[in-house]
């Protein structure tokens, strides 16, 4: 029979969870990482680290609002510069978030479970940096208000035919769905955490936190059915965020963004990018808390497969722009394609390739994917492709467009660089914050992969 | 009426199977008002307590269909009635247009009535239930499963309770108080 063979197979992928847990040493294990005594020196000079960045990021917010958006590089024709390229970033990170917690649940995946509490942390901290960018970008960034809509005095309403307002209520729903996602995952494990603290503080603030929670089989139930309504919602949801940015370029007539692969290209993109930064962050974490049991070899593993689809999806969409440029038979189109391979912007439309689709190419090997250092390299070279993906996407099309009088050309000022490397302070900032103070594995959904946890039926 | 003495009988046990066989049998001897407690989502809990609750689903669809005509309908005063635009030419009901919105707006809707529907039907935030003066009742959220009959309940009686209680074998048996 097959089925010998069948459960050997299984048996010789790492587990999802070490053997030997209970819901004793799961539940200690975890919450050990933040009810323990005194700080780890690691954290403090990580967070030191972050902080300082962070206030990189305040300082050049405070010259942008001095000064105005003339401290940036960006200029007639390039209108978009960094500020575009890191948001469009920062909000592919957040995606893969939303696809582990959501859509691996829908499809009862396991090996998510330890790390999607973590992922939904990323993808809310990516989203609030994405969200910054745009909002500088206005100018006038104290009336961001007025993109949404308000009776005003003014009289006016917001223009609902044009992609920049879908992307207001896209990004604002989208955090408030991921952060309602990411709190009603964490109401049973702050009631673990109020009931396990050795502080009164710590009690108190996980108390009103958990709000009463009791782990009732009442509230479990409707909980349950909560959080898989709320996983069916996210789904759809983080396709339609990253299509929706996606609409942003591909709804106006700009060569090279204006093409209907963009909607899938795009989220596909978002989720190699995002599962890059999950792996960028896990292995050092995993390493620095000794949580080698719960982050195994196999979610390593599988990661670096989904990056590997995801990575081949992001190909054919290069190999289509240029096909199509090319059978399209519009002027300006294949002119975009060989400005791209071959003009100004050569070196990093060719390093893009290099990061995003030569170097992946190494996850085939299960050497590669079994190698905690290889895999730490190779997805810091992903999120350093995606980052060049955007910035290839948005400079390249609009420093040459239509008319030659009107070309120019890009680069980064100093303060786009501060701005973008203080976000990742900001990012880091809370992260740092979170991992100390909240459960960075959601314990509850840990305790149901230990052996004991099934109900066994007793033969009458 | 009057009120109990005491709010329940609250049993632990050490595993998610014991637990389920004592509701069982809890529901056998005739008991009705009483409710389960455990660190993680048991289906087979719901079943045994005979739980059955589908409002919540009944919200959400309430919710999301709320949204849609809201995200909708917001679109179309403004675009149309209230603040029409001529943009290229389009017609001024350009629905096509007005889709993205209105999908975003049906999510958002749908999930805050999922999350605000959950903690309503819940009672949370709760900040005083009786099961919690009794001290063991913190490893429910760690390791143990507990049990509660609750002292409202017709059979209920304290003695005959908790002799019942003391056959299924729990890892310890403690009043509750209000």
């Amino acid at each position: 029979m097959s089925t010998p063979v069948l459960e050997a197979r299984r048996d010789s992928r790492p587990p999802v969870i070490a053997p030997g847990h209970t819901f004793e040493t799961v539940t200690d294990r975890i919450s050990r990482v933040v009810l323990r005594r005194g700080t780890p020196r690691g954290w403090i000079v990580g967070f030191a680290l972050s902080f300082c960045l962070m206030m990189v990021l305040f300082y050049s917010v405070a010259a942008l609002l001095f000064r105005g958006i003339g401290i940036w590089g960006i200029n007639q024709p390039v209108e978009w510069g960094f500020d575009i390229v890191n948001f469009v970033w920062w909000i592919g990170i957040g995606h893969a978030g939303t696809l582990i917690s959501a859509i691996l649940l829908l499809l009862k995946q396991e090996w998510r479970t330890s790390i999607n509490r973590f992922a939904e942390a990323m993808t809310l901290f990516a989203v609030a940096c994405a969200g910054l960018y745009p909002v500088l970008h206005l100018g006038r960034p104290w009336l961001a208000y007025w993109l949404f809509p308000y009776p005003n005095t003014m009289g006016m309403w917001p223009q609902f035919r044009s992609p920049l307002i879908w992307d207001v209520f896209a990004v604002s729903t989208y955090l408030t769905v991921s952060l309602m996602f990411w709190f009603v995952g964490l109401i049973p494990d702050l009631a673990t955490l109020r009931d396990r603290s050795p502080s009164r503080i710590g009690r108190g603030v996980y108390g009103i936190l958990a709000m009463g929670w009791r782990g009732s089989a009442k509230h479990w139930h409707r909980y349950e059915t909560a959080y898989l309504l709320l996983a069916g919602l996210s789904t759809p949801l983080v396709v339609s965020v990253h299509t929706i940015v996606s609409f942003d370029f591909a709804v106006s007539v700009v060569p090279g963004w204006h093409a209907t692969i963009f909607p899938p290209y795009f989220v596909a993109g978002a989720i190699y990018s995002g599962f890059a930064m999950v792996m960028t962050l896990a292995i050092p974490i995993r390493k620095f808390y000794n949580l080698e049991d719960f982050l195994t070899m196999r979610h390593l593993d599988n990661m670096a497969r989904v990056m590997l689809a995801t990575g081949l999806i992001v190909a054919y969409g290069y190999m289509m722009e240029t096909f199509m440029a090319w059978y399209g038979g519009n002027p300006y189109e294949s002119f975009m394609i060989l400005n791209r391979f071959g003009g100004p912007y050569a070196p990093q439309y060719w390093l893009l390739i290099t990061c995003n689709v030569v170097i992946p190419q190494v996850l085939w090997f299960r050497r590669v994917r079994a190698s905690i250092p290889a895999l730490f390299v190779v997805s810091l070279i992903v999120n350093l492709g995606m980052w060049l993906e955007r910035y290839i996407i948005i400079v390249v099309s609009l420093h040459r467009d239509f008319l030659p009088s009107s070309w120019g050309m890009y680069s980064g000022s100093i303060y786009d660089w501060s701005m973008f490397v203080g976000s990742i302070g900001l990012f880091l900032s809370l992260l740092f914050l979170f991992i100390r103070y909240l459960p960075m594995i959601s314990i509850f959904e840990m305790r149901t992969l230990v052996p004991g946890a099934e109900v066994k039926e007793e033969t009458p | 009426m009057k009120r109990p003495p005491i709010y329940g009988l609250l049993a632990e046990f050490d595993t998610p199977t014991e637990l389920v066989t004592a509701v069982r049998k809890a529901r056998a001897a005739g008991y009705r008002v009483m409710d389960a407690y455990s660190p993680f989502p048991i289906e087979e809990l719901a079943e045994a307590l005979h739980f059955h609750d589908r409002r919540l689903s009944m919200i959400v669809l309430g919710g999301g269909i709320t949204g849609g005509l809201v995200g909708y309908l917001l679109q179309y005063w403004t675009s149309v009635v209230e603040y029409p635009l001529n943009i290229g030419g389009r017609p001024l009901h350009s629905w096509p247009s007005f889709i993205p919105v209105t999908f975003e707006t049906t999510v958002l809707f749908a999930a805050l009535s999922a999350v605000l529907g959950m903690l309503a039907l819940n009672g949370l935030p709760m900040p005083y239930h009786p099961v919690f003066n009794v001290p063991r009742f913190a490893l429910a959220s760690r390791d143990q499963f507990f049990l509660c009959i609750e002292a409202v309940d017709p059979h209920f009686d304290r003695e005959i309770t908790r002799r019942f209680l003391e056959r299924l074998d729990p890892q310890s048996i403690a009043e509750v108080a209000h």
